[in-house]
């Protein structure tokens, strides 16, 4: 560890590797959202209306609730790098980028476990 | 701020209309994103139960909230579409400007026909409406 980059990197974010490391996170996110969002839209359009019923009849199923639970966890984190960005872009000042960020990171997260804790309930659930 | 340079410097250059399909993919993200927060309402409200989740719909189907549906809709149309393009300039195609100009009519026309599409099957038949 080279003492004067660590020190530097602390408020000026990485120049190197981790930029990319990161962007390529976005992009297999936006990769694997291909498929899940188009299966999402479609499950939703067979849904025909958003009653009760239905969305428990179509999230009990097994490998649905599997794609939900695929579907929710990686749109936040999509969502998450998305808007790290747009923070990084458009927030200036140190303070409330960083205050910014946190309250990405903490929403999202929520979200997260919000959409899976969600799908799960439903179902296991529903017999 | 960082010292590395930062993308939207957007004032430097004259405008071009690919310009504003790139500014539309952040702003209809930023749209996505607070679309989340709200499936991820909806389905915690069907977890709640069947009262919480008639509620939520009930208010769903009020005039204004239809219209914010719509709009996410054509959101997540437009950053779909969008996303592809910049997948393939990830992968190194299309970056020069007659193909970029090119791919941007493709994506706007593909975008108002699937969007359309979508919007009649969601809307429409049996209506989003509970």
């Amino acid at each position: 560890m080279r003492g004067a980059d660590a020190k530097s990197g602390l408020r000026r974010g990485s120049a190197r590797n981790g930029v990319h490391h990161w962007l390529a996170l976005h992009r297999v996110s936006s990769f694997a959202l291909l498929p899940l969002s188009a299966w999402f839209a479609c499950s939703l359009l067979a849904l025909r209306g958003f009653d009760y019923a239905a969305v428990v009849a179509w999230l009990s199923s097994p490998w649905q609730a599997v794609l939900a639970c695929l579907f929710v966890a990686t749109s936040a984190w999509h969502s998450k790098m998305g808007i790290q960005v747009v923070i990084e872009d458009y927030v200036h000042g140190h303070g409330t980028k960083l205050l910014a960020m946190y309250v990405s990171q903490f929403v999202h997260v929520l979200v997260a476990m919000g959409g899976l804790f969600a799908v799960l309930k439903i179902a296991f659930g529903a017999h | 701020m960082p010292a590395r340079p930062l993308s939207p410097h957007l004032s430097v250059y004259r405008f071009a209309y690919t310009m504003s399909l790139s500014i539309l993919h952040r702003a209809t993200g930023i749209a996505l994103s607070a679309g989340l927060l709200m499936l991820v309402c909806w389905l915690m409200a069907a977890a709640a139960g069947p009262e919480t989740h008639a509620s939520v719909t009930s208010a769903l189907s009020h005039g204004p909230f239809q219209v914010v549906l719509a709009a996410w809709l054509v959101s997540f149309v437009y950053h779909l579409g969008a996303g592809i393009r910049h997948i393939c300039w990830d992968f190194g195609y299309g970056f020069e400007k007659h193909q970029a100009r090119a791919s941007a009519r493709w994506l706007v026309v593909l975008v108002a026909l699937v969007a359309t599409g979508l919007l009649y099957l969601f809307f429409c038949p049996t209506g989003v409406r509970p």
